[in-house]
């Protein structure tokens, strides 16, 4: 990576123990948020908040337990490659269905 | 497989010390190292051994597929034809479709890639050998699995897309649509297998200086289909799989009177479909931009635009595939979109037949067998490429689907695409593969008997599409034929018999490898005068494809290698291949690690079959299938991608893996 | 693309076998990193598939009717805690700790385990419940979903009891180091994808 020098220790093996912990608490305060969900009534925001929660703990895990963030780019390109199709085709099919609609 | 050190005799050649004293994995089986007779072949990991033997099964396959092509066409020769009953009828068009599809194409561009794009990126082996065997075991198991069908019950009859309810129990109630889904998610993993493996290959093993865009165009085009592969098999999988549970376990997926949605498989298998055809067309693209540069004695015109275009169709391919579910009631905005987004895909095919024509303009032409495939592939594809434009407006290809308009379109691209382009990459390439020449005088009979052929066979199928006659249909009756120049019995007998030329064209080819074989001419180093590093080695290659592994400064490396520009700006000829090659073998490595053979590609690759069938059959057949792959797997990942030095006779010493890195 | 391709291999990975590489990077890590994108489809088909059907269910119950949210949150979360034992795992192995790397890939595993032994615990209530696997088209896209999921997990299970055998035997072919990153990323992989089956089946109704 051509990033301004980071610490090198940390663009080799991701985060420390506490760093990784510290994303693991994020991650469980997410999830009991979501899970909050379904006791307390959100009204409009129900959906929204639910994907929005969902896709920041998806990219946390992806970019720090899997290092993507300090890795090489081409990692980054063929998985989410990969992750965009996805959505765009599966998509794109749901909405001939009226999925959305 | 083998360790490669200068002997004491001569500085400059090189032995081949083959493992001796093989360790074991796990404490029960020694690792293969035979290099003769079957034993090197079965356990091989050598991507130019498995290019060959994917090469041989499509050919096989190929024939097969060309069997029941004939069938068809003699059934549907005269009226009410006999020789096939309805039912039957339907098995020879599926399994036709399939062969011809998965069992042939897909194969045979996958064994050119295996063999070629090594050597096109001045590679000694794929990144990963063992799953490159794998990749082939499981393909040519998967293949005879689904032909298995045929001697169990009767083979898949619900047509190559397989739509419900066809697919379906009431509708086909033998075995052979389960042979059919469970055989393709083996090939389909074959084929995953391979993508991975030779995306990494292309990205990672390249020669010192081969960057991206100095990559030879075959090795482009090749790139971009593992790229498709890669992501649009899982589509396939999951479509085969909920097929699967359907059929075996009873889910109700497609079943409309169960509240299924049928279009939920259509979408799925044209998500696949449409990014498949040019899994098949995009490799001959490929072979023929590098046939004409060469026999136009000129480099590619527009290099990078061939490239853009090639990655362009990849990706504009992801969007549009309802185009084959025009007359499906998609609704109003879904076939409008999906319309137009399959005009726009004709621009980027387009911009490559512009530069062909340009890379032949002005070039001094050399009508070699190969050339003349590869000028067949321009002008045939153009033909099925402009009725394929015709498809794109809704409106008209509401009219023309499923019809035999449709089915000349794709006659024409894949017959007069993909096929041609094949075969002008078996001429061009078999002095490299096998160090003979083919024939060129049979190789022309080979050429006008299959383009004669083609074209009586596909042309009149315009007509009979036009004037109405349904595809898929197993019999025609004289008073619905017509009268007058488009009646239906003339050019459907027409047809017939230009199906009878094509097989004599086919044949020409089969005695051509045959009489080459016995007595071939020896090919000289350079026959055609090539510009890419393939060329920079022996005839066949050696096992490790380059003496010493070459840096490469230009695109059209060989060509620079061999010719340089006067003082006037023209091109003067410095070396001859020879002295190229020479230089190569002077600076050869001494000490190169290739990787070993391997029992564990094929047994895993045993063990699907053996499940799928227990999917069918029973249960516990199917858990037996699948310990033998835990226990390959475990074999697998306890022997190392290459044998260590203390197994080698006498015991190596050098510090291993010097040049190619196996870990696969 | 091509050019950010080429340029982007100017920096060189750690890893011993990557020196070589024409990126840099290490070949296996390449290859798994474009398996996991291939395998994006793979998930995103079924959960499609599911997400179609889930409101078809027939004369069989509706999701909110079988669904035990606690129990799944419970487990949801059992899963995603084995992520963070799994990246102390491969860091261990980076600093070539082999006892903790030991250590933490059995609790992952046991994490794991336990995951799997919720699912197995959530199939055979809802079976009880009258929701069998041709039940419906909500029942059968749901099984197909979380168990091609659960095969998923079972994987990562066996590979991650067979690498911490290997490790103890000192039988890891190659870099030991990267193996255990490997895993990892097959198994964080697996961590995400119920990220969203969480979010998409369990926790939006139908
Ligand atoms: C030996 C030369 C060939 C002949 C004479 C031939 C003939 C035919 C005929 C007559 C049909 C229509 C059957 C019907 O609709 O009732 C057909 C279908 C088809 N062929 Fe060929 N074919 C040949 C080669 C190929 C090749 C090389 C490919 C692909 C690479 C191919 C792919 C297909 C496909 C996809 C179908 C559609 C089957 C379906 O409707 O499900 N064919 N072929
Ligand atoms: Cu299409």
């Amino acid at each position: 990576m051509t990033t301004t020098a980071t610490d090198s220790h940390a663009t080799e093996h991701g985060l420390s123990t506490a760093g990784y912990v510290r994303i693991a608490l994020i991650l469980a305060a997410i999830t009991g948020l979501e899970v909050s969900t379904y006791y307390v009534d959100f009204g409009w925001l129900f959906m929204p908040a639910l994907m929005i929660m969902m896709v920041i703990k998806f990219v946390m895990v992806v970019s720090y337990f899997m290092h993507l963030k300090f890795d090489n780019k081409l990692f980054s390109w063929l998985f989410y490659t990969g992750l965009i199709l996805a959505v765009g085709v599966y998509c794109a099919a749901l909405a001939t269905f009226k999925f959305f609609g | 497989m083998a360790i490669i050190e200068p002997t004491a005799s001569s500085e400059a050649s090189i032995a081949v010390i083959p493992p001796a004293t093989p360790s074991s994995a796990m404490g029960a089986l020694k690792r293969p190292v035979a290099t003769k007779g079957w034993r090197q072949w079965v356990f091989t990991v050598d991507h130019k051994k498995l290019g060959i033997m994917y090469m041989a099964t499509a050919m096989f396959f190929f024939l097969v597929g060309g069997l029941e092509a004939v069938m068809i066409r003699m059934q549907l020769a005269l009226p009410n034809g006999k020789i096939l009953n309805a039912d039957l009828y339907n098995q020879m068009f599926t399994m036709h479709a399939t062969t011809m599809v998965f069992l042939f194409v897909m194969p045979m561009t996958a064994g050119f890639a295996n063999y070629f794009i090594p050597l096109q990126i001045g590679a000694r082996d794929v990144a990963f050998p063992r799953i490159n065997a794998f990749s082939f075991w499981a393909l040519l198991f998967g293949g005879l699995f689904i032909n298995l069908s045929w001697f169990l019950g009767g083979a898949a009859d619900g047509g190559w897309f397989m739509y419900a309810p066809n697919s379906g129990p009431i509708f086909s109630p033998s075995h052979g649509v389960d042979f059919w889904a469970l055989g393709l998610q083996i090939t389909g993993i074959a084929s995953l297998a391979g993508a991975i493996n030779l995306i990494v290959t292309i990205l990672n093993m390249r020669a010192p200086g081969m960057k991206l865009m100095r990559m030879p165009i075959f090795t482009w085009m090749s790139l971009v289909v593992q790229f498709l592969l890669a992501f649009a098999v899982p589509v396939i999988t999951v479509a085969l799989f909920l097929l699967s549970f359907q059929r075996n376990f009873g889910a109700t997926f497609f079943d409309v009177s169960a509240g299924a949605d049928p279009l939920l498989w259509q979408h799925l298998f044209w998500i696949f479909g449409h990014p498949e055809v040019y899994i098949l067309i995009l490799p001959s693209f490929g072979i023929i931009s590098e046939v004409l540069p060469v026999f136009s004695r000129k480099p590619l015109f527009g290099y990078p635009f061939v490239v853009f275009s090639g990655a362009a169709i990849g990706f504009v391919g992801w969007g549009v595939w309802a185009h084959h579910m025009f007359a499906s009631g998609l609704g109003p905005v879904s076939v409008a979109v999906f319309s137009i987004s399959t005009m726009a895909i004709a621009v980027p095919t387009g911009v490559k037949i512009v530069n062909w024509t340009l890379t032949l303009w002005g070039g001094k032409l050399w009508f070699t067998t190969a050339m003349k495939f590869a000028i067949g592939l321009i002008v045939l594809f153009t033909i099925g490429g402009l009725s394929g434009v015709t498809h794109s407006v809704a409106p008209s290809d509401t009219q023309q689907t499923d019809t035999y308009y449709i089915v000349a379109h794709f006659h024409y691209v894949l017959f007069g695409g993909a096929v041609l382009g094949l075969f002008s990459g078996f001429y061009y390439w078999w002095p490299k593969m096998f160090g003979k020449m083919l024939n060129e005088k049979l190789g022309t009979w080979n050429f006008w008997f299959m383009i004669i052929g083609l074209n009586m066979t596909f042309g009149p199928m315009h007509i009979l599409g036009l004037q109405g006659q349904p595809r898929r249909m197993y019999q025609w009756t004289e008073n619905r034929a017509g009268e007058g120049f488009f009646n239906l019995a003339f050019w459907n007998l027409i047809a017939s018999i230009g199906s009878l030329v094509l097989v004599v064209g086919v044949f020409f080819f089969l005695v051509n490898v045959f009489i080459t074989a016995r007595n071939g001419k020896v090919a000289p180093l350079d026959p055609w005068g090539a510009r890419s590093l393939e060329w920079m080695t022996s005839n066949p290659p050696k096992e490790h494809n380059f003496d010493s592994i070459p840096t490469v400064h230009h695109l059209d490396e060989f060509f620079h290698r061999k010719y340089a520009e006067d003082a006037n700006g023209q091109m003067q000829q410095i070396a001859t291949a020879e002295e190229v090659l020479k230089q190569l073998e002077d600076n050869a490595d001494t000490h190169i690690h290739m990787p070993s053979p391997s029992y564990w590609p094929i047994v895993i690759a045993f063990g699907l079959p053996v499940t799928a069938l227990g999917v069918i059959y029973s249960i516990p057949l199917a858990i037996f299938g699948g310990l033998i792959i835990l226990m390959g797997a475990f074999g697998w990942a306890l022997e190392p991608s290459t044998a260590p030095d203390t197994d080698f006779d006498p015991p190596s010493s050098g510090n291993t893996s010097k040049d190619v890195v196996h870990v696969g | 693309m091509w050019f950010t391709l080429d340029n982007l291999a100017t920096a060189h990975d750690t890893h011993e076998d990557a020196a070589h590489t024409s990126t840099g990077l290490s070949n296996v890590k390449l290859g798994m990193w474009l398996f996991l994108g291939t395998e994006c489809l793979l998930f995103g088909g079924l959960i499609s598939t599911y997400m179609l059907y889930r409101g078809r269910v027939g004369t069989g119950p509706r999701p909110a009717q079988v669904f035990d949210i606690p129990f799944t949150s419970v487990s949801s979360f059992v899963l995603l805690m084995s992520s963070l034992t799994m990246v102390l795992a491969v860091s261990s192995a980076h600093k070539r700790d082999d006892k903790s790397t030991n250590l933490w890939l059995v609790i992952t595993a046991l994490l794991g385990a336990t995951f799997v032994g919720g699912q197995v615990y959530e199939f055979t209530a809802f079976y009880n419940e009258g929701m069998g696997f041709s039940t419906s088209l909500f029942s059968s896209s749901f099984y197909v979903l979380t168990g091609f999921h659960g095969v998923h997990v079972t994987v990562g299970l066996i590979m991650l009891l067979a690498l911490r055998g290997m490790l103890k035997n000192n039988k890891v072919p190659g870099s030991r180091a990267e193996t255990v990153e490997m895993i990892g990323l097959y198994w964080h992989f697996v961590d995400i994808v119920w990220i969203i089956i969480f979010t998409l089946i369990y926790l939006i109704p139908a």
